[in-house]
């Protein structure tokens, strides 16, 4: 498995792949219910899986002021940034940034997919997060 | 067999900022005002739930009301805190342990956004660094969805904020009291879309008293009263969407605030055709729009006639948020929950001057909802 080029934000939260990165996410063993963010991996009921790297906007909306620090840890200069849920199909319906994409041009419905974001902290470093996308020749 | 619990007194700090005065202080404010409205002493007074969220520790408030030695119970339950006061008084005096008893929500939040830590809601620190963690944002995206799944248009959010001011105006314990034109509201300055930030309520200060009394108290002091003919409080079902959400089930369910009304409407007895006058929570517009139907008051998507035609405007055929809501007082989170019983108390009992809906009011209902997905419900009779 290649490692992130940039370290992620947080410890269990992203795999890299060939061509990009996938959410972390746990299994319950009895309901076969998903759960995101995963549970520790020393939880026996529960086996880790990856969520899928595709879905469709659920609900969005734009984040037009800066969040209060703490708990935001991005950088004083800010600019608006659009946040979804996007369904993935047979496991779960995941709250991500969303990227690469007009604020005019989200569309419920839309075919999107993960790709790794770079954040950059309050003191100038960066660290990899995660956006959605809209997904390249998806039919929407 | 139970006893039956009224609400026989109520008082209030006016909501909005009190710059002289503590969130505690105000709370004390507000129990003298309904000890004064009752004619009773504190010493009459056999036992106290209280809370805040962000404003001290409601008991040592007795150090001002005086020693007298009862249970005072704190209470932190998030936006239900006062809610959750509310059910631990009817609970005790329906038990019939005691027949006199206080309520008291307070709180005072300083300016701007809640700024909630991940770790106090069992999520990573992630959720909240990368700005993900906001209620605005859950708020936005829950009625997105809605809006796009029962055609309903930004015209109709407008229209429940302008509503809310217009009410504010009448209400002496708001803290917005300026009407506002809904050209203004929909053209101001976009928060979190589809919301504008004349859309949204704000953080704010404010607290509330209730005495609560058996039905042989209060029909002995005879004072102006509500019965309660429900309490329900209750936490979130399978699939229900809630802040503070990194993900949801695929299979959707209901939400807390379903749950809460229908055991409510089973207490009482009662169904939501048979109320009178209601106060919904409205953290923003859109969050009145849906809970007029997770209340049971309409069907998903009938809200755009509904409000059209004015029914949720005072002297339509069901009132809503007569004080200005949310939108128009401020989100003291404590005193919140309070307040809509209170406005439902000075309404049944014909004491709410300039905001008085007309008519006969018999049944008036309150649905507070808070993270991590809490909805509590009261109804009360005159």
């Amino acid at each position: 498995m290649p490692d992130l080029p940039i370290p992620a934000i947080a410890d269990d939260l992203l795999t890299p792949t060939g061509d990009g990165v996938r959410l972390r996410a746990s299994r319950d063993r009895e309901s076969g219910r998903m759960i995101f963010p995963p549970r520790p991996e020393a939880d026996a009921r529960f086996d880790a899986v990856l969520l899928p790297a595709e879905g469709t906007l659920w609900s969005w909306t734009v984040q037009r002021f800066r969040p209060k620090s703490p708990p935001y840890a991005g950088s004083d200069a800010f600019e608006p940034y659009a946040v979804g849920y996007v369904e993935l199909d047979g496991a779960l319906i995941v709250e991500s940034r969303l990227t690469g994409v007009d604020f005019d041009a989200l569309q419920i419905g839309m075919a999107m997919r993960i790709v790794p974001l770079p954040f950059t902290l309050a003191d100038g470093d960066v660290r990899t997060s995660f956006a959605f996308t809209p997904a390249k020749g998806a039919q929407s | 067999m139970s006893e039956d619990v009224f609400i026989i007194g109520a008082g209030i700090h006016p909501f909005g900022r009190t710059p002289g005065l503590s969130g505690l202080q105000q709370g004390v404010f507000a129990v003298r005002q309904a000890l004064g409205a009752t004619g009773l002493e504190w010493r009459d007074i056999q036992f106290a739930f209280g809370g805040s969220d962000s404003a001290g520790n409601a008991d040592t408030m007795v150090s001002e009301l005086g020693l007298t030695g009862i249970p005072f119970i704190n209470v932190a339950n998030g936006c239900a805190t006062g809610g959750s006061a509310m059910f631990g008084a009817y609970s005790s005096i329906k038990s019939g342990e005691f027949d006199l008893g206080m309520a008291v929500g307070f709180d005072k939040h300083p300016r701007g956004s809640f700024s909630p830590l991940p770790a106090d809601w069992g999520l990573p620190d992630w959720y909240g660094e990368t700005g993900l963690m906001l209620t605005t944002q859950f708020f936005a995206m829950k009625i997105q969805r809605y809006m796009a799944q029962y055609g309903i248009t930004p015209h109709t959010l407008g229209a429940v904020a302008e509503k809310a001011f217009a009410n504010g105006v009448l209400a002496d314990h708001a803290w917005r009291r300026e009407a506002v034109d809904i050209d203004t509201i929909l053209d101001s300055q976009m928060v979190s879309d589809p919301l504008t930030k004349f859309m949204f309520c704000s953080p704010g200060e404010g607290a509330v008293a209730l005495v609560l009394a058996s039905g042989k108290k209060a029909r002995e002091l005879g004072l102006p009263a509500t019965r309660l003919r429900a309490v329900a409080m209750r936490t979130r079902p399978p699939g229900s969407f809630e802040v503070f959400s990194p993900a949801l089930d695929l299979e959707r369910g209901g939400s807390p605030t379903t749950v809460a009304s229908k055991a409510a409407y089973d207490m009482a007895g009662v169904g939501p055709e048979d109320i009178d006058i209601a106060q919904l929570q409205d953290t923003e517009t859109g969050a009145e729009i849906m809970h007029m139907a997770e209340n049971g008051f309409c069907a998903d998507g009938d809200q755009t006639q509904w409000i059209a035609e004015g029914r949720t405007r005072i002297g339509g055929e069901l009132p809503v948020n007569t004080d200005g809501g949310c939108l128009a007082c401020g989100e003291p989170i404590g005193a919140s929950g309070l307040r809509q019983v209170y406005e439902n108390y000075m309404q049944l009992t014909g004491q709410a001057g300039a905001r008085q809906a007309p008519g006969d009011l018999r049944l008036g209902y309150s649905h507070v909802y808070g993270a991590p997905g809490v909805s509590a419900v009261a109804i009360v009779e005159r």
